[in-house]
């Protein structure tokens, strides 16, 4: 078998929660840089008035999407923030006037070709909505040159906590199969297949329910193993072709798209509306009331955490994102987000000789588990004194660049070793000169 | 929330933990060690507790000496204890015994720096010593369900090759201790494996090199597997993670090696058994046969393929 993963706890708490609509807050913070790529430049300037959906933030690079107001209201400053990654990044701050009123760019697109929609796509500020937040016309413009064949939709969710995804699949799936068909019209591509993992029957159900008489569109119940869901994973178990080092699922012929970026782009068609809101699951040891809620982007995590009935005097680690991969927030007023699905607050465990016994970091005893864990088949022990040894030529021989950094070596390290975040710095060592 | 923790990912652990997987171990010898007591009495109960005690106060010793953290608390002192113990003849001393225990622990695994570095398995480094310093008491096998008074001692069946299938199986013959019931252990070495601590590649590999190169050279290959240390150096040393390959073709490898140079020593040369040399023979080896079988994943090797092809 070529991708194995492995078993995590699933602690999906949330799979029956319908999505709520959080209160507009009283203020909202939109970062310059939403997605992967480069970063935005502020259109406006303080004391401007906005409206919803307006185009805030501009860039010309490729690898990039637009920002647009997720509220109307008028901008009361524009300010820098620290990133969790050292960086730091242009933000708008807009105070709502509560209103809500939509601004007059806001209209559904004209469409008659590929390029048009692909421009269209690049207008909404969509990006990949799964977490990594890869711009998704970028994804969509590898059909200008390329015959794609299969558009694989990711329902995986492998991330322990998230259901996002699965209430997206449940709450608007004939908007991911329409905004799926769309792309399919658009780009001309045949077939469809819709990963989903089986801890998600409904979902499951729900889609071949409504796939029951779109003979290119099927659904494929994926093991539940993590990292499923990740793009070179879920592209092989979809359509049984491996995207090797260095490659794009496009090369293959294949376009892995989110459930629920498939989801926006029907609504965006449409309506018109860019991205300016998103849904994620609010959960955690802090949060007394795990949820699903919508909320627009930029609004400060610590109103979400309030809404969720967190207990915000003991949250000691914020993460965006899952707990496999997601990154830790140092501050509760950082803004969520086109990127975040979930929000997860946890208390400090008790730090009793148990716990620290069973987290304490001891000698690798070479048992190989982190060899089996990973699915790109590498070998996360022997690149762990690799990189202790700075050697750049056997980092690279043993292709350290395919660690997506899931986290499933460090997670099965029955010593408590830090293998995945090595890879990462080993990663890094490697591109240096 | 005014001070939020920053970690790198993954942010959840799983549950095992080296003392987990030494539980395991520990738990799948329990009914080679119930099986030693009956067929040799109290004696090897208390030979084994003494063993997994002494190792443990030696390990916790060698801690305070180097001034590290104390390690008994991952349980593979008492593992290292327990399987030497299994190793030795029910008639041994205690101070004889200790002497291994000392050889295991404090040479082979804390001089080299503890659990994971050491570059043979401890409990078969113990044996080998001792061994070889006192042959005749490491060969003064005990006979089964002898009479503590006066206790009758014969040789291993390896010597006699005469025993029946059945009391080969179930350890009705002279040998070590906890090497006699292969019932017991394969019990055992079914739950680890059914646990999922160990692979059974190796172990497979050792067991059917044996059989091959016995029946090869006219030799009953099945009542080699059943006798002597084979089943328990198979699935419970040949199967220790610091010592042996990590990849499962490496694995191959060791137990094939092991098999070869078992049947080589029982057959041609003066020892009568030969698992305990071909394992730390191969344990040495290790280092060796993990640099040629450095796994490539599938897309990797799709990668150096295209490397080799534009180069």
């Amino acid at each position: 078998m070529l991708f194995r993963g492995i078993e995590v706890k699933g602690k999906k708490n949330t799979a029956q929660s319908e999505t709520l609509e959080l209160p507009l807050p009283e203020q909202v913070r939109i970062m310059m840089e939403q997605t992967m790529g480069a970063p935005c430049e502020p259109t406006v300037k303080k004391g401007d008035k906005v409206l919803v959906g307006q185009r805030i933030g501009q860039t010309n690079a490729v690898l990039s999407a637009p920002v647009h107001s997720s509220v109307s209201g008028e901008v009361v400053g524009i300010s820098e923030i620290l990133l969790a990654n050292g960086k730091t990044c242009k933000a708008v701050d807009i105070k709502c006037d509560g209103l809500q009123t939509v601004s007059d760019e806001v209209a559904p697109p004209v469409i008659s070709s590929r390029e048009e929609f692909i421009e269209a796509i690049r207008a909404s500020g969509c990006c990949g909505l799964g977490g990594a937040g890869f711009p998704t016309h970028v994804k969509l413009s590898a059909a200008k040159n390329k015959k794609i064949d299969y558009l694989v939709l990711n329902g995986a969710e492998c991330e322990p906590y998230i259901t996002s995804d699965h209430r997206e699949m449940l709450e608007n799936a004939e908007g991911v199969i329409s905004g799926a068909k769309s792309v399919m019209k658009y780009l001309d591509i045949d077939k469809c297949v819709i990963g989903i993992e089986g801890n998600k029957p409904d979902a499951i159900e729900k889609m071949q329910a409504l796939t029951e008489n779109e003979p290119d569109i099927t659904v494929k119940r994926l093991r539940c193993e993590y990292p499923q869901g990740a793009e070179k994973v879920i592209s092989y178990f979809c359509t049984g072709r491996v995207v090797r080092e260095g490659e794009f699922p496009a090369d293959k012929g294949i376009i892995v798209l989110n459930v629920s970026t498939a989801g926006f782009i029907d609504s965006f068609l449409k309506t018109g509306m860019p991205l300016i809101k998103r849904r994620l699951t609010v959960d955690g040891s802090a949060v007394r009331t795990p949820c699903n809620i919508r909320t627009v982007i930029g609004t400060p995590l610590k109103s979400i955490l309030e809404f969720a009935d967190c207990k915000t005097d003991v949250v000691w680690k914020l993460l965006v994102g899952g707990p496999m991969m997601g990154l830790c927030t140092y501050d509760a007023d950082y803004p969520l987000i086109k990127t975040a699905n979930a929000l997860l607050a946890f208390t400090e465990p008790v730090r009793d000789k148990k716990y620290i016994e069973a987290h304490r970091q001891t000698a690798c005893i070479r048992c190989a588990r982190c060899i089996s864990a990973c699915s790109m088949g590498l070998m996360p022990t022997e690149l762990e004194k690799a990189y202790d040894k700075k050697d750049k030529a056997r980092l690279t021989g043993l292709k350290v660049n395919l660690c997506m950094n899931c986290g499933a070596c460090s997670y099965v390290c029955p010593a408590r070793r830090d293998l995945a975040a090595k890879n990462q710095l080993a990663k890094a060592l490697v591109l240096e000169k | 929330m005014e001070k939020l923790t920053v970690t790198a990912s993954p942010h959840e652990r799983g549950d095992v933990s080296t003392a987990k997987i030494m539980t395991d171990v520990i738990i799948a010898l329990i009914p080679a060690l119930l099986a030693s007591g009956l067929i040799f009495g109290g004696r090897a109960l208390m030979l084994v507790g003494f063993c997994m005690i002494s190792a443990m106060g030696l390990e916790r010793l060698c801690n305070l000496v180097m001034k590290r953290e104390s390690s008994i608390s991952d349980l593979s002192a008492a593992v290292t204890g327990m399987l030497l113990a299994f190793n030795l003849p029910v008639t041994i001393s205690y101070f004889k015994a200790f002497l291994g225990v000392f050889v295991a622990i404090v040479i082979t695994k804390q001089l080299f720096g503890g659990l994971g570095h050491n570059f043979a398995n401890p409990a078969i480094v113990g044996r080998i010593v001792l061994m070889v310093s006192f042959p005749a008491a490491m060969t003064n096998w005990a006979v089964p369900f002898y009479d503590p008074k006066a206790i009758e001692t014969g040789a291993t069946p390896l010597v006699t090759g005469y025993e029946s299938y059945r009391s080969l199986f179930l350890g009705n013959v002279g040998g070590c201790l906890g090497e006699t019931c292969k019932a017991a252990l394969l019990l055992g070495a079914l739950y680890l494996i059914a646990k999922r601590v160990i692979n059974p590649a190796a172990p497979l590999a050792f067991i059917a090199t044996v059989f091959c190169f016995s029946a090869l050279t006219g030799r009953d290959g099945l009542y080699q597997i059943l006798s002597g240390g084979l089943i328990l150096g198979a699935f419970f040393m040949a199967t220790d993670y610091v010592t042996t390959p990590i990849t499962t073709p490496g694995k191959l490898i060791f137990g094939i090696g092991c098999g070869v140079i078992t049947c080589v020593i029982r057959f041609y040369a003066s020892y009568p058994e030969g698992v305990s040399f071909s394992i730390l023979i191969m344990n040495i080896a290790t280092p060796l046969i993990d640099m040629a079988t450095i796994k490539r994943s599938r897309i990797a090797k799709y990668e150096s393929a295209r490397e080799s092809e534009e180069a």
